[in-house]
């Protein structure tokens, strides 16, 4: 069932998801995306350049924060705007376990056709990894 | 040295097309954990309105970052690229990215300044597919730290 536009108010959350990333997961996204900069899958190279560990892609975290929103909608082609702004890195460490990023979200304003802003709030380990993160949405 | 902000309205020429295929977007779909069916199921997509699958928000940036190569190595600029971070992402979509979809990005330079040392580069990749219709604009903030910040 298409969520219907007259069904949201300002306030209305979404299903919050928790999306876990080990470093396989990073793996795979790198032969995925074609981003294979070290500082994702090499240890010693993140270190070097003064990382905690080896983080997550930036644009994986924003792959999985805007399923909330493309779960809550079903048609990922309604989205129209998605903006995200990279706050903090998400450390993944190489012990069989990773870390978590959760993901909650909101509708933060009802916009003209139909269209409604989520705004989205992505942490990991208790700290905020994005900033500023929206979509816009066209609802049925 | 910051970087000359004479560069700010510099478009670099279209990409070579790059073809979007099925199993490109099953692939990426998988990656980011992705079970939507629109995704990998043809006759999903088409329940949705849509001629073949469809591709997630976020896969644009597998051409735009390609693209924006041209930026990062134009040796006129002299961007040190060991030092650049991602700083923001946005997507603007005029429709999803489809399977069959070849797509040319235009890059151009928005934006340099310089803030605390670190030289800050907005770069717009505009996504035009074969019939030179817009699918999707991406706008990234690339911030390449200030050397004597090496390591933050």
């Amino acid at each position: 069932m298409a969520i219907s536009f007259d069904e949201v108010e300002v306030g209305t959350e979404l299903p919050a998801q928790s999306f876990p990333v080990t470093r396989a997961t990073l793996v795979q996204y790198a032969g995925a995306s074609g981003d294979f900069n070290p500082i994702h899958w090499n240890e010693k190279f993140a270190l070097e350049v003064g990382l905690p560990d080896v983080i997550a892609h930036g644009m994986f975290t924003m792959a999985e924060a805007v399923r909330v929103v493309t779960d809550w909608v079903g048609d990922p082609g309604a989205v129209v705007e998605y903006g995200v702004r990279f706050t903090k890195p998400v450390p993944v460490p190489n012990d069989g376990v990773g870390a978590v990023i959760e993901v909650t979200g909101k509708v933060g304003a009802l916009l003209e056709d139909r269209k409604v802003r989520v705004d989205l709030v992505a942490t990991s380990g208790g700290q905020k990894v994005l900033g500023m993160s929206r979509a816009v949405v066209r609802l049925a | 040295m910051p970087l000359d902000p004479s560069f700010i309205g510099r478009t670099y020429p279209p990409t070579a097309p790059y073809e979007v295929g099925r199993e490109k977007i099953r692939e990426f779909a998988v990656a980011v954990g992705d079970a939507n069916p629109a995704y990998a199921d043809q006759e999903a997509a088409k329940a949705l309105g849509y001629p073949d699958v469809i591709a997630p928000p976020t896969f644009p940036f597998v051409i735009t970052y390609q693209a924006a190569g041209q930026v990062v190595a134009d040796p006129e600029l002299g961007l040190d690229f060991t030092r650049v971070v991602h700083g923001d992402q946005k997507f603007v979509y005029t429709r999803p990215v489809q399977a069959g979809d070849r797509l040319a990005v235009t890059v151009s330079i928005d934006n340099i300044k310089s803030l605390a040392g670190n030289d800050v580069l907005t770069v717009r990749g505009e996504v035009h597919d074969q019939s030179g219709e817009h699918v999707v604009t991406s706008v990234m903030t690339l911030v390449a730290r200030a050397a004597d910040e090496a390591g933050e």
